[in-house]
């Protein structure tokens, strides 16, 4: 019969914690810093992703009302609002979603990395 | 009772017992592990987002958009778009924050951003009238299937659906809702499904047949008459888009992610699984046309659609499977909804009544008499109030929802600057604005003019209205900006710190 093996159980190490939040939970000017840039960056990527929807699928509507001899085109036999509205504009608002959630992650990677280097400077 | 009738009624029991066995079977689960609300977080996006997707795809969804293509065409595609980019605005701007806020009501979260208690009444009041309002439509939705389908009397459908819901709240099925819900995600989806996948082999070995009167107005996407026609397009357009954060029933299901990261993540999963569920609706409203039916009313195309095109047992099984669909989404939806309206309205009014007159009854006893009262007001309201079609009924209270909550929510997590004033105020207006383009819409009253239209279509004008009354009055009150505001949007912004790399480090070792 073996053993199980022995597994070292520590706790997350004390120099170094992962994030430190001090600065920031507090009211402090340097926590402001922090707090505005990151929502900064953040406001500006969601506002991106919405003008994307705005430009690409708000604009419809309008589009159709300038141009309403659009409406006779038929791509692939199906009519051209019909293909826009009822089938292509959802795979576009998924991608749309998947590209926001990217750059929004790689906010917080690099603001949790801007904390980790403040820790360690002396 | 006919044979006619049979397949629905199969199909209507099969799903109520289906509804309930899996409340009782996921309550189990709950019970074996230590903390259900630990569990509850450990709920993965796939199953978390099926769930969303049970509970958001109402009865709108299944029977009425299918039923304004019929009728309308093309401009009511803006419907399902606008129930799914809604999502993607909710996204962008509040799927994080609000699961890291930890609010589990958006009352909850007012009070804690704002630190007042008439802001949270209000939100109340708000949540209550904005839920119940879209209880209406699915019950009287709820009806009307019964109705066609059973040959039931009209009042039968609601209080079906009001008595399941009420067991299953009663019952303690609120612990295990989610899996009823991600359940009826899937259910939905096949029943749609299926009868699409049918009717268009059907359609094709007829020789694809194009309809007599595919005209062109019919395909345009916005309204035929002039101006007021996009007008009304693009006031839909903000009702959805914005009104889809300020649902009841859509805030609470955030809690259940583990952090912000994964509400973002399951949002993600929820573009997807409406993406792919939207596309079939259209599809019978077309086919619709093309065999030329004559349904009782727009919302009932789907039920009588596989009738009208198959005849024998094929056309009875189709049936009963539309059935089994539209009665799911009118479950979950009312279910969710019911949930949202009854813990909003015990913790501010049942609760502080009980405490009031010196009774000891709280927690889950008056949890069953709100839950009681949240569900018997729609129903007698389902009985009373003529029907508008459950797709424009339910866009009533998205539009009440865009020019309250999204404000709210909005500004709350994006701006240093609200105040308590600033959101109350914003919200009263957005309240008396949309409200009483509810009470005109209901009323059925008409003026022939213009009017009728900016009325019956609030979003876009009263939604930029409340945010300029939200953001002026919290201006003019700078002074009484909360304490806490920056303390508060740090932790809505931040991301939770990640255990993962230090245990790493330390197995490493």
């Amino acid at each position: 019969m073996t053993e199980p093996q022995r597994v070292r159980v520590t706790g997350p190490p004390r120099r170094r914690p992962a994030v430190r939040r001090v600065d920031v939970d507090e009211d402090t000017r340097l926590g402001e810093v922090y707090l505005g840039s990151l929502m900064r960056a953040q406001l500006s990527i969601a506002l991106r992703t919405l003008a994307v929807l705005f430009l690409g699928v708000g604009s419809l509507p309008l589009l159709f009302w300038l141009a309403p001899g659009l409406v006779r085109t038929a791509p692939f036999g199906i009519p051209l609002p019909w293909l826009l509205l009822g089938v292509l504009v959802y795979p576009f608002l998924f991608l749309l979603g998947r590209w926001y959630l990217r750059g929004a992650e790689r906010n917080e990677a690099s603001y949790a990395d801007l904390l980790r280097s403040d820790d360690e400077a002396p | 009772m006919t044979l006619d009738s049979a397949p629905a009624i199969v199909a209507v029991t099969l799903v109520t017992l289906a509804t309930l066995t899996i409340g009782t079977w996921g309550l189990r689960f709950s019970r074996t592990t230590s903390d259900f609300y630990v569990a509850s977080r450990s709920v993965r996006p796939g199953l978390n987002a099926s769930a969303i997707g049970g509970e958001y795809l109402s009865a709108a969804s299944f029977l009425g958009i299918a039923g304004l293509v019929f009728t309308s065409g093309a401009e009511m595609l803006w419907y399902p778009i606008g129930w799914t980019a809604g999502y993607l605005v909710l996204l962008t701007l509040v799927a994080a924050p609000l699961r890291r806020s930890g609010a589990y009501t958006l009352p909850d979260f007012a009070e804690e951003r704002l630190a007042s208690r008439g802001v949270r009444r209000l939100c109340s009041l708000l949540v209550v009238s904005i839920g119940w309002l879209y209880l209406l439509p699915q019950l009287q939705g709820a009806g009307l299937t019964l109705e066609l389908v059973a040959g039931a009397p009209r009042w039968v459908g609601p209080v079906l659906v009001g008595t399941v819901v009420l067991v299953s709240v009663f019952s303690g099925g609120m612990r295990s809702i989610t899996f009823v819900q991600a359940f009826q995600y899937w259910l939905k989806l096949t029943a749609l499904l299926v009868p699409v996948g049918v009717l268009v082999a059907v359609w094709g070995s007829d020789g694809a047949p194009r309809a007599n009167d595919l005209s062109q107005t019919w395909s345009l996407p916005m309204g035929t008459d002039g101006p007021a026609g996009l007008y009304a397009t693009y006031s839909l357009i903000a009702a959805t888009f914005l009104g889809t954060m300020g649902l009841p029933h859509v805030g609470v299901r955030f809690y259940t992610n583990p952090d912000g990261r994964a509400a973002r993540r399951t949002t993600l999963v929820v573009l997807a699984l409406l993406g792919v569920f939207y596309l079939l609706p259209p599809i019978l409203g077309v086919l619709g046309r093309v065999y030329g039916a004559r349904p009782a009313s727009a919302d009932t195309l789907v039920l009588e659609l596989p009738r009208l095109m198959l005849s024998g047992w094929a056309g009875d099984v189709l049936t009963g499977l539309v059935c089994a669909g539209a009665f799911a989404a009118f479950l979950s939806t009312s279910s969710g909804l019911a949930i949202a309206v009854s813990g909003v309205l015990s913790q501010d009014v049942v609760v502080p009544l009980l405490r009031r007159r010196g009774s000891r009854y709280g927690g889950v006893a008056a949890f069953r008499i709100a839950s009681l009262v949240a569900v018997i007001v729609p129903v007698a309201g389902a009985l009373l109030t003529p029907s508008v079609g459950v797709a424009r009924g339910v866009a009533l209270a998205f539009a009440l929802a865009a020019a309250t909550f999204c404000p709210l929510l909005l500004l709350g997590i994006w701006s240093r600057r609200l105040t308590a004033y600033g959101a109350a105020a914003g919200l009263v207006t957005g309240l008396v604005t949309t409200g009483s383009a509810v009470v005109f819409t209901i009323s059925g009253w008409r003026t022939d003019t213009w009017a009728d239209v900016v009325l019956t279509q609030p979003a876009l004008w009263a939604v930029p209205l409340s945010f300029a009354v939200m953001i002026l009055v919290s201006l003019a009150t700078a002074e009484h900006v909360p304490p806490h505001t920056t303390r508060l949007l740090v932790r809505l912004h931040t991301p939770e710190p990640t255990l993962e790399p230090a245990v790493a480090a330390s197995t490493q070792r």
